[in-house]
């Protein structure tokens, strides 16, 4: 075992924020390496601040750890200063617990969470002296495993990686590390990686891309299947934990030493979510709602609070405010016996006035901003993404911040949705007048930021098949809200570059053609690309060009329904007619009620896999009227459900024309 | 009111957090170990803790020192200075201790204001033992020394000569030699390692240690904490 910490003491001052790669967290687990178990080195290719706090990364952190058979540490994407002085240097790749190169790892496991970190992966196994692509390695080389949400469309990486696994990490990555512990315990000689990728590939969730053989006619994917009968799964489902009380992770959070993104203890109190927004893909494949019991979620409050000193706690999932009896758990954790004050944060917060009222009681120790989402800019356009909330909902909301001390507000859009109109795009900058009118009732000055991202179709979502909007026709929108904000005094706009919104969308339904893509812009010198100052564009379409592929056949065309999708091999639950019935319904402006009050619309992730929703309360939360059926049939909105076979009709075609 | 004022030490991997961190380290520190802080007052309170002087990141330390604001209740019946310290020392990630505790009051001066000079550890290379005490004995004889440097972007040549109280040699290596060298903090501090690049660009600074923070009384070198009172450091006095 060999540390390279007194190399890297030699320099790290020279580094632009040493403390990214020194570790000592509190929470670190002194690993406990052994020729007989499996070794991992859990990856977030980004930089520390932005990775550390991965909950995801810190639950399967401590579960391989406490196993006997496996042992893992971390590490991160080194910034770039940093790369380059390790390649001047001959320093590898290497963990943040003891400076561990990556190459005495036996498995390099990435969490890939978003599209624009891909180089980043490229450049991590580089470092390792790992080879790129799965073909070229061998039995002494490590095992390279994704995680994560991207791996529902893991096809633009797939041959980087020696497989993916789907869903939730918390078993699986157990019965990998049994799997590979076995076989390295044979003799060096007999030790065949094939053999191992094909006793891998029989894990449910585990998917094996080398098994796979992929076909192209003229610029579409028309299949992929196993190469062999049986060596593989035709489809692979994801793997999805039923019971969360059974998984109190992370029992030891980590805290580190330096300053990183949600600097705070995080109890995750339920996951999934069947609020069935349709442009949300974390709110598709993570179904069914599993919720934590509440006596659990206290105790982890309790616990996290004192071993960490930290003073805010966030209660996270995908719409706190929806947890069955939320009031009482935030009434305990606010009650605590503590020496300081404690604050309290909600992710994700619903739209009403209830939520403001909560997020009030809840912010003692100090008051961070208040953020709300209703996405699109009518209530037309809000039914066509499902994502249920009235004008009034929005405008209670914000008069019930502004009334509480609240001087500023955030709201947070997307532009280049499903039959969006220019009317639905400046009805955002409508939202945001309303929002200021009604501020200036208790205020002086009051402030609204608005903040707009471009829409990025994702995979196993009803939007799969909409052709997103082109650079350009974002822009337009773009310059649009700019000028019609530019007159409104305190309304702040803010927009995510629509050139990287490009990037996200091929990468996002892309297939195994861009492996080459990636390869390039890697060794053009394109890494962060998720950040600014680093992201090039001209990398991106180069990459593109030389590959002979257009961004039109990714990204800007509408699929059809009998098209092969890249991850029809793949599975979260959902029924393909199910997503393709709720396309439809989008289509005719309807919106789709959250069956955990309502009845079961068969979307297939409770059902396919024998689980059900794990909810304490069949009643649904106070005050939220939005898609609980309560109230839903709003603004004179008749519900009726069309089926409709056939090519969708009136779709807003964005710039490109097939 | 009255401030615990706390001696600790930032040693090994942890040199390389800021001084920011170490800030938001002690705010988690005093919380779990239950102290009951006073808070400022406003919409976002924070805890009144106050700091002496920056330690530059990668630099390691036996004397940073931290003044914790308590109500009068905490120094009351039952205050146990050890068990406060184990508590606190407890309560640290690896590389931090708790070296001493002492009681100071409000009224007295703050620690920038109270120190004087700091007494640095330094390792060097890329030096000879002949040389370095060539380049020592000019320095210690001349009557002046220029630096130029830099504050908010603006340029400026001050004469650091009598901020340069002592360097002796310690240790003689093969490739240079350690020193300790106590360096005057006011008007502004001068880090060890600005002058030695100033008389020698070529030689090299490996490691970097704060051993004291003094305050000066005529010959008297005093441990800003009002327990434990110190001798002179044994350095001799040269300005």
């Amino acid at each position: 075992m060999s540390s390279l910490w007194s190399e890297l003491e030699q320099f790290l001052d020279e580094i632009e924020k040493p403390a990214r790669y020194i570790g000592g967290e509190d929470g670190m687990i002194d690993p406990e390496h052994s020729l007989e178990k499996a070794s991992w080195l859990l990856i977030y290719p980004d930089t520390y601040e932005i990775g550390l706090p991965n909950q995801g990364l810190q639950i399967l952190y401590e579960i391989l750890n406490e196993r006997d058979d496996s042992v893992a540490e971390r590490s991160y994407a080194p910034w770039v200063d940093m790369s380059r002085e390790m390649r001047k240097r001959e320093i590898p790749f290497f963990s943040v617990d003891t400076h561990r190169p990556a190459g005495e790892f036996d498995i390099l496991a990435f969490n890939l969470s978003a599209e624009l970190v891909y180089t980043n992966l490229l450049e991590c196994l580089d470092l390792s002296d790992v080879p790129l692509y799965s073909k070229d390695r061998n039995v002494r080389d490590p095992l390279v495993i994704a995680g994560g949400h991207c791996t529902y469309n893991p096809e633009p990486f797939a041959d980087f990686i020696d497989l993916a696994v789907l869903g939730d990490g918390e078993e699986v990555v157990g019965e990998i590390s049994e799997i590979f512990s076995q076989w390295k315990s044979k003799d060096e000689n007999e030790l065949d990686r094939k053999e191992l990728l094909l006793d891998l590939a029989g894990l449910p969730g585990v998917y094996v891309p080398s098994l796979y053989e992929v076909t192209f006619s003229k610029e579409r994917l028309v299949s992929i299947s196993p190469k062999l009968e049986k060596s593989a799964a035709r489809v692979v489902e994801k793997r999805t934990i039923s019971d969360l009380e059974s998984w109190p992770y992370p029992k030891n959070q980590l805290v580190p030493l330096t300053e990183v993104v949600h600097d705070r203890l995080n109890v995750e109190i339920f996951r999934g979510c069947t609020r069935g927004c349709r442009f949300c893909q974390a709110g598709m494949i993570t179904r069914p709602v599993r919720e934590r019991p509440q006596e659990q979620i206290i105790s982890m409050v309790e616990k996290g609070l004192k071993r960490t000193g930290y003073d805010e706690v966030s209660l996270t999932s995908l719409s706190s405010a929806d947890f069955s009896g939320i009031e009482n758990v935030i009434s305990e954790v606010m009650t605590q016996d503590t020496c300081s004050p404690v604050s309290l944060s909600l992710p994700s917060l619903r739209v009403d006035a209830f939520t403001v009222d909560t997020a009030s009681q809840m912010q003692q120790a100090r008051r961070t901003g208040l953020t709300f989402a209703p996405e699109a800019g009518t209530w037309r356009l809000r039914q066509v993404i499902n994502k249920l909330i009235s004008n009034d909902d929005l405008f209670a909301a914000v008069e019930s911040a502004y009334s509480q001390g609240w001087r500023r507000v955030k709201l947070y859009f997307l532009i280049g949705l499903p039959t969006e109109t220019d009317e639905d795009t400046l009805g955002i900058v409508e939202l945001a007048e309303k929002t200021l009118e009604i501020g200036r009732k208790y205020h002086k000055n009051p402030s609204v930021t608005v903040s707009v991202g471009g829409f990025v179709p994702k995979p196993f979502t009803p939007f799969q098949w909409f052709g997103q909007n082109t650079e350009q026709e974002l822009l337009r929108k773009i310059y649009l809200l700019r000028d019609a904000a530019k007159k409104i005094r305190g309304l702040k706009l803010k927009w995510h570059d629509s050139r990287a919104t490009v990037v996200e969308g091929i990468l996002s339904r892309g297939d195994r053609r861009l492996a080459p893509v990636l390869e390039r812009v890697w060794r053009e010198g394109g890494v962060f690309q998720e950040w600014s100052e680093h992201f090039n564009i001209d990398l991106w379409e180069n990459a593109m060009k030389e590959e002979g592929l257009r961004i039109e056949d990714f990204s800007y065309r509408h699929r059809d329904e009998d098209e092969v999708l890249p991850w029809d091999h793949l599975a979260a639950g959902l029924h393909k007619d199910f997503l393709w019935q709720d396309w439809r319904d989008a289509l005719n402006n309807l919106g789709l009620e959250d069956c955990r009050w309502t009845p079961c619309y068969d979307c297939g992730a409770c059902t396919g896999y024998g689980i059900e929703h794990v909810v304490a309360s069949a009643v649904p939360p106070a005050g939220g009227s939005q898609g609980t059926g309560i109230g839903s049939l709003q603004e004179n909105e008749i519900k009726v459900s069309i089926s409709q076979t056939g090519p969708p009709k009136n779709l807003q075609t964005s710039g490109v024309n097939e | 009111m009255r401030c615990l004022r706390v001696r600790y030490t930032k040693l090994g991997k942890i040199r390389f957090i800021g001084h920011r961190d170490v800030a938001r380290i002690w705010e988690r520190t005093l919380r779990k170990a239950n102290i009951p802080v006073l808070y400022s007052q406003g919409f976002s309170p924070h805890p009144r803790i106050s700091f002496g002087l920056a330690l530059p990141t990668g630099f390691q330390s036996e004397a940073e020192y931290l003044d914790i604001y308590l109500g009068e209740d905490f120094f009351l019946d039952g205050f146990d200075s050890r068990s406060i310290q184990e508590n606190i020392d407890n309560s640290l990630p690896t590389g931090m201790n708790v070296l001493a505790v002492g009681i100071i009051s409000t009224s007295e001066d703050s620690l920038q204001e109270t120190v004087d000079a700091c007494v640095w550890e330094v390792r060097v290379s890329d030096i000879s033992v002949e040389e370095f005490k060539k380049i020592r004995k000019k320095l210690l004889s001349s009557k002046s020394l220029n630096l130029q440097r830099e504050r908010k972007g603006k340029i400026s040549i001050e004469d650091v000569r009598s901020q340069v109280h002592s360097m002796e040699i310690t240790e003689e290596h093969v490739d240079g030699v350690t020193i300790l060298t106590e360096l005057g903090t006011k008007p502004r501090v001068l880090r060890p390692t600005d002058l030695l690049k100033r008389i020698n660009s070529e030689l090299r600074t490996i490691s970097v240690l704060r051993k004291e923070q003094l305050t000066l009384q005529g010959n008297q070198r005093i441990e800003p904490l009002s327990i434990g009172l110190y001798p002179a450091a044994p350095a001799e006095v040269l300005a």
